[in-house]
């Protein structure tokens, strides 16, 4: 900041007293999402708590969407931009089965899904997007972005207002980072399935935005299957 | 600002000290050529506002109240201004925040109902959809910066079932068998879930009765507490029986402590 006094200041021609109210279109309605892929099988969790600031909007609101038979999208932050985006994205499923009478393939979704963050790359939609699900061969994958459509495919991913407080357990616990003496393996379900469970349980621990309970839903060839789980309500 | 460049949550820190601004314009010279915050606020504030909507779910249906104040600033300064509508049989819509926008979009939606009427298919408008068209509208006018001041709580019968829902001005919509807005969401919301859970521990669904009672509770301790609240309020139902305005009530205040509050 500079000494000089500033006539533009954004102060200084404001009104004392002035009533005006702020405008923001975005808001931090948290959630946190973790999804996991194996051989031949894909994870998706989120926690149901919509909250903004410190008022909890509804305890049970899902932020799982599924695109396709073996494709789910998991979406936490601005929940507004969740909605559009999301009633978008099923509209251009619909399009591609349409026009190619068949399903867009995990691979594919997660193309589309990039290139319509960055479409918005100057008003972005502000969404952490994990996306997970089998690929063409039937094997797990989990592709995670950035708000203006940074794309990553990897095996495991957390994001959401958790994102930093989960990812570190499933380096640790999935990826194997920084363990000697281990053989690097592909995690069975079951053992995704309690890693997963236990971080959420530890987010809800420290952040406040994540909690109520979690919707999980686990991808095989055989079609989804659905859990819940209880977390912490406070 | 360092270099003219206005900054803001996108834009990344600057390089070094004063420095130029990844991807912004490096300002040389240093002197401003133009004002930093000229940019005209397209959006505009409230000016006639309503405070809180309560409504839950009950047995068969959906309870909806609010007051009848339209306040101006902190003048109190429309004293019979209703706030719940019954939008056709199955659809009651509840607002608060800036009555003007409310105003207009209640043109908007009724010329709705009766072109859907006029059609004579004998389908009306749900309530899911009103809540989904106030959301694109609501989401369409945020992302013009020009927003609706408004939040809104939709409340019917939806295929035999209650439906809640609620959207604010940004379009954030969600439904829940319990929902505030304004103070309310701080003040009522937690009476109002303390209440639900018991319900939900004895198995049975609130009758709308004791969902009136709540809500009757709800509103006093909202008049106690909310500063631009009024006594007058009026609570409305929708049931399988079908829509019942149980008129304008008055919260039955007590002051008779008050006089024992000192201190400030």
């Amino acid at each position: 900041m500079s000494s000089v006094v500033d006539p533009f200041n954004k102060f200084s021609y404001m009104e004392s007293g002035s009533q005006r109210q702020h405008f923001s279109p975005y808001a931090d309605n948290g959630g946190s999402v973790v999804a996991i892929a194996g051989e031949d099988y894909a994870i998706i969790a989120a926690d149901t708590r919509l909250s903004s600031g410190f008022s909890i909007y509804t305890r049970e609101q899902s932020k799982l969407f599924q695109l396709s038979e073996k494709t789910i999208l998991g979406c936490s932050g601005c929940w507004c931009d969740t909605l559009t985006l999301t009633r978008v994205l099923d509209a251009r499923m619909q399009m591609y089965y349409h026009e190619h009478q068949k399903l867009m393939e995990t691979p594919a979704v997660a193309q589309m899904l990039s290139t319509m963050l960055y479409y918005k790359r100057f008003f972005p939609y502000y969404v952490s997007n994990i996306l997970a699900g089998l690929d063409g061969e039937g094997k797990g994958c989990v592709y995670s972005y950035d708000p203006i459509g940074h794309c990553e495919k990897s095996y495991f991913r957390a994001g959401g207002s958790a994102g930093a407080l989960l990812q570190p357990l499933l380096d640790n616990q999935i990826g194997f980072h920084n363990m000697e003496k281990v053989t690097v393996a592909p995690v069975p379900v079951e053992k995704a399935l309690a890693i997963l469970k236990d971080g959420f349980i530890s987010a809800a621990e420290r952040d406040i935005y994540t909690g109520d309970s979690i919707l999980i839903k686990i991808i095989t060839k055989d079609g989804i299957k659905d859990e819940s789980f209880q977390l912490r309500k406070d | 600002m360092a270099c003219g460049t206005p900054h803001d949550m996108f834009s990344a820190n600057p390089l070094w000290h004063n420095g130029p601004i990844p991807g912004g314009f490096y300002n040389f010279p240093g002197s401003k050529t133009a004002p930093l915050y000229s940019g005209a606020q397209r959006f505009h504030t409230p000016v006639t506002t309503g405070t809180s909507v309560l409504a839950i779910k009950c047995d068969g249906g959906v309870v909806i109240a609010a007051d009848i104040l339209g306040s101006y600033g902190s003048l109190a300064r429309f004293r019979d201004l209703h706030r719940v509508h019954k939008i056709n049989e199955n659809t009651v819509l509840g607002v608060s925040g800036d009555y003007a926008d409310f105003q207009h979009l209640q043109q908007i939606i009724e010329q709705k109902v009766i072109s859907e009427q006029c059609l004579d298919d004998g389908f009306a408008l749900k309530p899911r959809s009103l809540l989904c068209w106030l959301t694109r509208h609501l989401y369409y006018r945020r992302s013009r910066y020009d927003p609706l001041w408004t939040n809104f709580i939709v409340g019917g019968i939806q295929d035999g079932q209650p439906f809640l829902g609620t959207v604010d001005k940004l379009g954030t919509a969600y439904e829940d068998d319990h929902i505030a807005t304004g103070y309310g969401a701080y003040i009522a919301l937690p009476v109002m879930r303390d209440e639900l859970a018991k319900a939900k521990q004895s198995g049975q669904p609130i009758s709308k009765e004791d969902a009136c009672k709540v809500l009757e509770r709800c509103m006093t301790v909202l008049f106690f507490r909310d500063a631009r609240s009024f006594p007058k309020y009026e609570m409305i139902t929708l049931t399988e029986e079908g829509y019942e305005h149980h008129g304008t009530k008055t919260v039955k205040a007590n002051w008779e402590i008050a006089h024992m509050v000192k201190g400030y």
